[in-house]
């Protein structure tokens, strides 16, 4: 009972806190590989960014619009996908006998969640709901740049601030009390392809990571832009001394 | 050449006599179809409205294929449209940037007819068609940005339904009608699809009857004087290619938003799916919203802020008449010029005001630029017609054209 109080306490705290926000902080701007007019993903980067999901996000964050088939856009085979998808265990059912049961995921299947329910993804986060990942670059003002700062945005609060019991001081969270604790820290992950592992490159890399995961369709948008976007200034240039060669005869 | 007829001659003309679609067509946007043939660039904006209203309907019929109107799954299905139906992301970011584009391309329209004086005589049922256009895309958008199902989607949704609570003795039951309910909650999101997929039809509709208002007067122009006969050209082919121009430019424009900034007009938070738990930090509607909801928001009686927001449209169909110049363009009227640029500053203010947390100096900003707004069409420009002396209009289009040739 007393568990389930504090839990209600601080998810309470948790909004109340989050709500006022009144301050703005500058969120820096970072260089992507998915920036301008014809911007791409970075396999590589998407391959290590996914590994720092898997081993260090995936045990509180879930990645609900994500089902392991999309990860062949990270640069892996038919092949691996089903590796990887082999490695975790989903439910499935009824059988004949009327009963769920566990077996190995396939590349259809939706990547598992964390928890059960919200209600346990509480219980076992001091009463905060980590939220799903799958748009968070999306969902929040600044988008990848602030998700980046977010994840290296741990300090000492400064004096006079009075920290919540289990909250984390944040520059970059509004109103800077956040129920996550710092993640990324250096080495926190060893990528098998010898890529710097320092804090700053692991939590560019999962952002990377997360942005494909939020914009998959973003390498098509630029290149179908592109060419969508030339044929009608092209067209449009026609337009133009069709209709001065058209007009020409007549005073207006 | 030959007199015979070819078979496709006979044929159209025999259809002709039994439904002469072809002529009407022809009479309506093509050869038949005189025109000023002094427009300028500010008379294309009519066709491209019409280009959006095609682009958004086109959009929402393949959008509502594979968008599932209920609480639990609208939002899913919308991210299963941006990941899973092919070119599904391109279909909804034509829709949702369309939404804005749409009404930056109307409010640009609406703003020319009140500059070269559209409005007056004898074209006020035309004006008044416009306005209900407008009237049924507000309430268009307002229902279609619900359907996502984020955050900012229900406490719009919830907020905007609210106002109706303010009318004295039934706003409560018709709040509840609206809802369907009492909250916002499944039959809400029922009612407001299958109202999204009716009203832009009902637009389609005041669209021929806008376009009939329009043929019986004939188009105003730049001058703002009448045009004789030999001041018009037809429709088909000048106007025809000029539209096509404008079209193309913009649509480059249009594109460079839909491809590369997607998300900039949209409020990040309505990538949160619903929750009635948690409100949102701050509730701001839609862009082309924001003057109207500064006006409401700055008069602290809510009865009265609703009552000033819906009046700050429905003064518009007054307008014809509060404007007591004979005069139609506003190049021939020197102070009502300067008026009308302070009016859409005064507007531009509003819109900003609107985005901003009411707090500090911003409701007092709010509601001088609400008496401003108001003032300006029920002080301004009656008086202003009274007490301005126009510049000498010219005799005929073609004068004045011809002599701008020499």
């Amino acid at each position: 009972m007393k568990k389930i109080l504090l839990a209600a306490t601080a998810a309470f705290t948790f909004t109340a806190v989050s709500a006022q926000a009144a301050e703005h902080v500058e969120i820096p701007k970072e260089k992507w590989s998915f920036d301008g007019v014809l911007g791409t993903f970075d396999r590589a980067q998407l391959q290590r960014g996914f590994q720092v999901y898997k081993d260090v996000c995936s045990a509180c964050h879930s990645l609900n619009y994500i089902s392991f088939r999309n990860f062949e856009a990270l640069g892996y085979s038919e092949e691996q996908v089903k590796t990887l998808a082999a490695e975790y265990e989903v439910q499935d059912g009824p059988n004949d006998e009327g009963d769920m049961f566990k077996r190995k995921a396939k590349p259809s299947d939706r990547l598992p969640k964390p928890f059960a329910n919200d209600a346990l993804a509480r219980m076992s986060n001091g009463g905060a709901l980590p939220p799903d990942l799958s748009l968070m670059t999306k969902a929040r003002e600044g988008g990848p740049d602030y998700v980046y700062h977010l994840l290296l945005g741990y300090e000492e609060p400064p004096a006079g601030v009075q920290l919540v019991t289990g909250m984390s001081y944040n520059k970059y969270f509004p109103g800077h009390q956040i129920a996550m604790t710092k993640q990324i820290t250096d080495g926190v992950v060893t990528f098998a392809d010898g890529s710097p592992n320092d804090a700053a490159h692991v939590a560019k890399d999962v952002t990377a990571f997360l942005h494909w995961a939020a914009e998959p369709k973003l390498e098509a948008r630029h290149s179908t832009g592109l060419r969508v976007t030339l044929y009608a200034l092209i067209f449009a240039v026609l337009a133009f001394l069709a209709k001065r060669r058209m007009w020409k005869n007549i005073p207006h | 050449m030959s007199t015979e007829k070819s078979i496709w001659k006979k044929a159209l003309d025999w259809h002709e006599e039994r439904l002469p679609i072809i002529s009407w067509i022809d009479h309506s946007l093509g050869t038949k179809y005189p025109v000023p043939r002094n427009l300028n660039y500010w008379w294309n904006f009519g066709s491209l409205a019409m280009f959006m209203l095609a682009v958004m309907i086109f959009s929402g019929i393949f959008l509502a294929m594979n968008y599932t109107p209920h609480v639990t799954l609208a939002f899913d299905s919308v991210e299963h449209i941006m990941r899973d139906v092919n070119y599904g992301w391109l279909i909804r970011y034509m829709h949702a940037n369309g939404a804005s584009f749409f009404f930056m391309v109307v409010y640009i329209h609406i703003l020319r007819g009140m500059y070269y004086g559209s409005y007056k005589a004898p074209r006020e049922v035309l004006w008044w068609i416009g306005l209900l256009i407008y009237l049924a895309m507000m309430a268009t958008a307002f229902l279609g940005y619900v359907l996502p199902w984020g955050q900012m989607s229900f406490w719009g949704a919830t907020v905007i339904t609210s106002f109706f609570s303010a009318i004295p003795g039934i706003g409560d039951s018709i709040v509840t009608l609206l809802w369907g309910g009492f909250s916002v909650d499944n039959p809400t999101l029922n009612r407001f699809f299958s109202l999204h997929y009716l009203l832009p039809f009902v637009i389609v509709g005041l669209i021929f009857l806008h376009i009939w208002a329009l043929h019986v007067p004939g188009a105003n122009n730049p001058l703002g004087i009448d045009a004789t006969p030999a001041d018009k050209i037809p429709f088909f082919p000048y106007y025809v290619m000029k539209d096509v121009f404008g079209l193309a430019v913009f649509v480059v424009i249009y594109f460079t938003a839909v491809f590369w900034f997607p998300n900039a007009l949209g409020e990040a938070v309505n990538y949160v799916k619903a929750n009635p738990l948690q409100t949102p930090e701050h509730i701001v509607p839609e862009w082309y919203y924001l003057p109207f909801y500064a006006i409401l928001r700055s008069i602290p009686n809510k009865l009265l802020g609703i009552i000033a927001m819906f009046g700050a449209i429905l003064i518009l169909f007054a307008l014809p008449w509060l404007d007591t110049s004979r005069v139609r363009s506003g190049n021939f009227r020197p102070v009502f010029r300067i008026f009308f640029v302070v009016w859409v500053i005064d507007v531009l203010i509003l819109g900003w005001v609107g985005a901003q947390p009411p707090e500090g100096i911003i409701p007092t900003i709010g509601l001088i630029g609400t008496l401003w707004y108001f003032g300006h069409f029920a002080v301004i420009m009656p008086v202003l017609g009274w007490v301005e002396t126009p510049k000498p209009l010219p005799a005929s289009i073609s004068q004045s054209v011809l002599k701008a040739a020499e």
